[in-house]
């Protein structure tokens, strides 16, 4: 019953998130931080771990082929089907699950705590809106933005092992990630994407704004935060990947 | 002015107020009183629509708030201001924006004009030179006046404060009871405070109610508290021994 008594209050919170801003000025100012707080801040830690899994991606495949009848541009094929359909909307949204959803979870959680999101309704804001609308449309917007660039790094990744140990030549990489190219593979990662950042925003928004007690119920709400979003996109990833490419 | 009728409150079968009716007059201060876990917090929170009442009315000069739909309810709570336990200030904002905030979200004003506005009013809190600094750079006291700063920057006409003395030394703690009780003469505002510090009663208490397990139990001026036939105020005032000491 739990589930349902969350599921509840979840929707009804989305109800007066989604509801015109009070300034608009306010409003496209909030998006340029969030810009900044979900986005530029997230670049440092996706461009490492992108280029890095694109790498061991390409170490793996090269690793498994054994057969002279397997041509070597495969290698650069599989990193860029791996990179571009699983790992970077998959994988990098989880990471961003864990460092975007608790940021916004604890930061909320501890608006509430300190009566701060009191202050915002006693002045007549409509606090759900003014704290997580404006989350929720920057990381729908910028989150596809770093996923493209995670896909770029990691096949730069895997190129850079690829030809620095000798694994396969420049020219076979560069030919596996040209081979049979569709760009729907790439539509279906961003589409993904969408999913799954407005997941990690409303979830996180949803357990900070529900925050009661004290620091360590922040902490709490924080973890749920990572936890269940982290779930529901591995459960939307395999939905939505069902619905598109099936 | 400002009525409570008959309003009662519960939380899983525990009843936190039951059938108060109360009326706090314009530019007076009326002090809730009780001990912690009386239902002073509640009350308050009842009153300015941070909870729905169970049962009863709230009505602000002859409006009946607790019957409103949110859209009117948004238009009387522009005529509040609030002073929270804890200052509630806005971390990620400095002084200044924290003092704007209000007349950025509900005004036309000209970035001038604020900036004219949240001076005024943190000169009329005696604050200078603190437009810059972020709450967490501000004493407790401070924090307090930047509090009240940002509760009149709109011109409220009703004034809220939970605990403003709470955690503050005597000497602040007067400080910042006498710029409350200024501020309710000069902007005829109707305040309303919660506090269970009696030097505050008796500095600026021109109206108080005192609230008992849930329960509106005395009412009366901050003389009369002193002298009061009930046993239960008599406990509440008299609870320490300088006070008791005094009393003989």
């Amino acid at each position: 019953m739990h589930i349902f008594y969350n599921l509840g209050k979840y929707f009804l919170l989305l109800g007066r998130v989604f509801h015109k801003p009070e300034k608009a000025s306010v409003f496209r100012n909030q998006i340029f931080d969030e810009f900044d707080k979900i986005g530029i801040n997230s670049l440092g830690i996706i461009a490492v771990i992108s280029i890095f899994m694109g790498a061991v991606a390409a170490i793996q495949t090269a690793f498994n082929i054994e057969s002279p009848l397997i041509p070597l541009y495969l290698v650069g094929f599989t990193v860029r089907q791996t990179v571009i359909l699983e790992f970077s909307p998959t994988v990098i949204s989880l990471i961003l699950a864990g460092k975007v959803g608790s940021q916004i979870a604890s930061e909320i959680g501890t608006m509430r705590i300190t009566e701060q999101i009191d202050a915002l309704d006693i002045m007549g804001v409509n606090s759900a809106e003014y704290l997580i609308l404006p989350k929720i449309i920057a990381s729908i917007l910028i989150i596809p933005i770093l996923i493209i660039i995670s896909m770029l790094l990691g096949i730069f990744g895997g190129w850079i092992i690829a030809i620095s140990t000798g694994l396969v030549s420049p020219n076979n990489y560069i030919e596996g990630i040209q081979l049979d190219f569709r760009v729907y593979d790439v539509v279906y990662a961003l589409i993904k994407t969408v999913v799954f950042a407005f997941i990690i925003t409303s979830v996180s928004g949803y357990y900070g704004y529900n925050t009661r007690g004290g620091a360590l119920e922040v902490g709490k709400a924080s973890t749920k935060a990572v936890v269940y979003s982290s779930v529901l996109i591995i459960l939307f990833n395999l939905i939505l990947t069902q619905l598109l490419l099936a | 002015m400002i009525e409570v009728k008959n309003i009662s409150k519960s939380f899983v079968n525990f009843p936190a107020l039951k059938d108060i009716s109360l009326s706090f007059d314009k530019g007076k201060t009326n002090l809730i009183i009780g001990q912690s876990g009386s239902g002073k917090t509640v009350l308050m929170k009842c009153i300015v629509g941070l909870l729905q009442i169970d049962e009863g009315q709230v009505i602000f000069n002859d409006r009946v708030f607790s019957e409103m739909k949110l859209k009117e309810k948004k238009n009387i709570q522009k005529e509040m201001g609030m002073l929270f336990q804890g200052g509630a200030l806005f971390d990620s904002m400095t002084v200044e924006e924290n003092v704007m905030f209000p007349l950025t979200m509900f005004t036309q004003k000209t970035l001038e004009e604020k900036k004219d506005r949240v001076n005024l009013c943190l000169s009329r809190v005696n604050l200078e030179n603190v437009n810059n600094l972020f709450p967490s750079e501000l004493s407790g006291g401070m924090k307090k006046r930047v509090a009240i700063a940002r509760a009149i920057s709109m011109n409220p006409k009703y004034l809220f404060c939970d605990e403003p003395t709470s955690g503050l030394d005597p000497k602040t703690a007067v400080v910042i009871d006498n710029l409350i009780s200024e501020i309710t003469k000069e902007y005829q505002t109707t305040t309303i405070i919660n506090t269970h510090d009696m030097n505050s009663v008796i500095e600026i208490g021109d109206k108080i109610s005192f609230i008992y397990k849930g329960q509106l139990c005395w009412e009366g001026s901050k003389d009369e508290i002193l002298t009061a036939d009930n046993e239960e105020i008599n406990k509440f005032v008299y609870a320490t021994e300088l006070l008791r000491r005094l009393k003989k």
